[in-house]
């Protein structure tokens, strides 16, 4: 009696969900716009990144739209930092009418969209995902950020060896995420090769990530003058608190992951002090493209724009730079502009707000410098 | 009395089969009509390993009375060695479906035997120690494979722990690659391959269930001094249901892997463990066909609110309580046995099928 009707309420709840479902996926119409759809982490623990890449792309595709002339219709769906979200994520947005894609923001769940952007022939631009796996293979799937592995974690333990900037270094990174991974081998083996001596390496995993006191005591114990934190903001956030309150300070060195600690909720900027990390775009540069950029963001959202969302915009204007070099129009099938994408990436050079003469090579990397950056005062000042 | 019970259980078992066989058609048939969105088509093989870890795990909670809080991590060990398994034998084995099937079998094993490692010290205690040990075999099995590197060449498999060590001669390549996990999955996971896959465990569930063994377990359930008494090995039944249940999962999670390019470590936590316990709660314990609807709802569920935006994961967790407290309202459950009452007066044979014949279309 009881499991019947547990089964008719489920029945009914299922039937519900499925006419919901024929409902919110009706074809899109054929529009004069360009529908470029992409997927991140609007909610759960990296939301930052994939709202800065919202948000950055939206800018640039309204002041696009403003212009007249090539218009774009954007559309982010939320994968959570996961890859089997970020496939629904995908073929949400494939029913919706993708035609261009702006792949995932953040590294794992990009590895499993660009292999449908690849199977499907829907061309993707990712704006953060730099892992070497997301592009591997995939002739038609292009990053705006530089590879993490064999250029990040490398041009850091450069940059602290030829500044000068410490003798002894400490690593504290996550051993069960591939950027933190990644960028700590990169790290460790170009400072081998520098001479660059590591006194300390401790990790964690998710789960114990939120106490990092014995980390910081082994660091602090061994002298690291340095600590190298290649990791996402959250848990650096804990880190600089922590060594905070027990009054260790060395100097710190994070990544482009670090990128948006400053706007974290809850978070004392203060406590950022003296950070330096590597990324491609400084919020602080007199150059006007970013200044506008930089005040429209903070209008519109009340906070500073980190390289997720300056990656994000230079997109969309390389979308723009493209499409417009093709002679793309919006009625095009996404296998035409599939084509007409990969052709144009790789011969076209493109200046936006994270470099100048950027280019691409086949291989669907980018070609572009990266700046090192200090915290002074809560805002990014660049360090050459 | 007896017979007719007997009875049900076989008319609700067939209704089930019926059931998964018509979502099979219908779903198949909107497949080869092109008339399927693609974001329904891409959870079809999602949805049928889910069905196949909640009707496994349904047999460790529901017909062996067991909290077990770590299925995802046989879903994990499956997932790992299945594809690990297909992909070193990409150039021996020719056929892509017997390289799928091959996976599955190979996971399903190696998750069989991680079941026998837990099982064999755990399930001779009394109390709720396997919830316990599962859970810490979950946390294990992720951290594991989260420092594992396996890459295969000329020579064969080869294994490093912690940093990646191995030496591959000319022409290997790395497989699991230490918190990347694999990242060169071949997709070979398809609707049949998963539909067949469903239907194979619930004939295992439903034989061991129906069947003296099934009935030993079950006895152990309901009271084990009882059973004991009667000359049930207790410990030889408990085995029995608990490692089906891992073989199953692991065979859902090579199903799972094999459906994505990419799979990592850390997908199969505490929360994707969880979330097929609440697939079984919903459903109902040691109801199948419940778990299978409750599986299919609850992955869909997410994906149909998207037009929610920000408040999309607020909502499901509203419907998640809703859903509950709706299924448990005392009110709502007399109505609906008055309502059943009616039925079973006027006509006797609609009785038991009537709504899982309905639920058909649902799924």
């Amino acid at each position: 009696m009881k499991h019947t009707a547990k089964k008719m309420l489920s029945f009914v709840i299922v039937l519900t969900l499925v006419v919901s479902l024929c409902s919110v996926f009706a074809l899109a119409d054929e529009g004069d716009a360009f529908k470029i759809g992409g997927t991140g982490p609007l909610t759960g623990g990296a939301a930052i990144y994939g709202l800065a890449a919202e948000r950055g792309a939206q800018i640039a595709v309204d002041e696009i739209n403003a212009e007249g002339g090539i218009q774009f219709e954007l559309k982010y769906e939320d994968d959570t930092h996961d890859a089997e979200k970020a496939v629904n994520a995908y073929n949400a947005l494939k029913d919706w009418g993708m035609q261009l894609s702006l792949g995932s923001v953040t590294s794992a769940p990009a590895n499993a969209t660009s292999a449908e952007n690849f199977n499907d022939r829907i061309f993707a631009l990712t704006p953060s995902a730099s892992a070497p796996t997301v592009i591997d293979g995939k002739d038609n799937v292009f990053q705006m950020c530089f590879l993490d592995y064999p250029t990040q974690g490398g041009a850091s333990a450069q940059y602290i060896s030829s500044m000068g900037l410490a003798e002894k270094v400490g690593i504290i990174w996550k051993n069960d995420e591939d950027y933190s991974t990644g960028l700590r081998n990169s790290f460790v083996d170009t400072a081998a090769e520098l001479g660059l001596e590591i006194v300390a390496e401790t990790t964690f995993a998710a789960g114990n990530d939120t106490d990092f006191s014995v980390q910081l005591t082994e660091m602090q114990n061994a002298g690291a003058d340095l600590v190298f934190l290649p990791m996402y903001y959250q848990p650096a956030s804990l880190i600089l608190s922590q060594a905070a309150a027990m009054g260790y300070a060395p100097k710190w060195f994070g990544v482009d992951g670090m990128d948006g600690i400053l706007t974290m909720e809850g978070f004392d900027p203060a406590m950022a002090e003296g950070v330096m990390l590597l990324t491609p775009f400084n919020a602080d540069s007199d150059d006007p493209a970013t200044k506008a950029f930089v005040e429209k963001y903070q209008e519109l959202y009340d906070e500073t724009p980190n390289q997720f969302a300056a990656d994000a915009y230079d997109c969309i204007y390389a979308y723009k730079q493209a499409l417009e070099a093709a002679g793309a129009t919006p009625d095009m099938t996404n296998e035409e502009l599939n084509d007409l994408m990969i052709e144009q990436f790789t011969t076209m050079t493109f200046d936006g707000l994270t470099g100048t003469g950027m280019t691409w090579d086949a291989s669907g990397a980018v070609s572009k410098g990266a700046h090192g950056c200090v915290i002074e005062n809560g805002v990014y000042v660049g360090l050459d | 009395m007896k017979n007719k019970t007997l009875n049900r259980n076989a008319r609700k078992n067939f209704a089930t089969y019926g059931l998964v066989i018509a979502a099979y058609a219908v779903l198949q048939t909107m497949t080869v009509t092109g008339s399927i969105t693609s974001s329904l088509k891409g959870m079809l093989v999602p949805i049928c390993a889910y069905v196949i870890m909640a009707v496994s795990l349904n047999l460790t909670v529901g017909v062996l009375g067991e909290l077990s809080l770590g299925h995802a991590g046989f879903m994990s060990v499956g997932a790992f060695t299945g594809v690990t398994a297909a992909m070193a034998l990409q150039n021996v084995v020719p056929y892509p479906a017997l390289r799928l099937l091959i996976g599955i079998m190979v996971g399903s094993v190696f998750a069989a035997v991680a079941g026998v490692l837990i099982g064999i010290p755990v399930l001779r205690l009394k109390g709720d120690y396997l919830a316990i040990v599962t859970l810490a075999f979950g946390e294990i099995i992720k951290s594991i494979v989260n420092n594992l590197y396996v890459g295969v060449d000329g020579h064969g498999l080869h294994l490093s722990l912690l940093t990646n060590k191995l030496a591959l001669a000319e022409g290997g390549k790395i497989i699991i690659n230490g918190p990347m996990g694999i990242t060169t999955i071949e997709k070979l996971s398809t609707f049949t391959a998963g539909f067949l896959l469903v239907m194979l465990t619930l004939f295992i569930v439903f034989n061991l269930v129906n069947s003296r063994s099934g009935r030993a377990i079950m006895a152990i359930r309901d009271n084990r001094i009882a059973a004991e008494s009667v000359g049930v090995n207790v410990v030889k039944y408990r085995l029995m249901a608990f490692v089906t249940s891992a073989a199953l999962a692991g065979a859902a999670g090579t199903l799972f892997a094999m459906n994505y390019s990419t799979i990592i470590a850390n997908k199969f936590d505490f929360n994707t463990s969880i979330l097929v316990l609440v697939f079984v709660v919903l459903g109902g314990l040691g109801n199948m066909l419940g778990s299978i609807i409750a599986a299919a709802a609850l992955t869909i569920l997410p994906e149909a609110l998207r037009q929610f935006a920000d408040y999309r994961m607020l909502i499901y967790a509203i419907v998640l309580i809703l859903v509950m407290l709706i299924t448990n309202n005392p009110v709502l459950k007399g109505y609906v046995d008055i309502v059943k009452g009616k039925l079973t007066g006027r006509a006797k044979k609609t009785d038991g099928p009537a709504p899982e014949g309905g639920a058909g279309n649902g799924k």
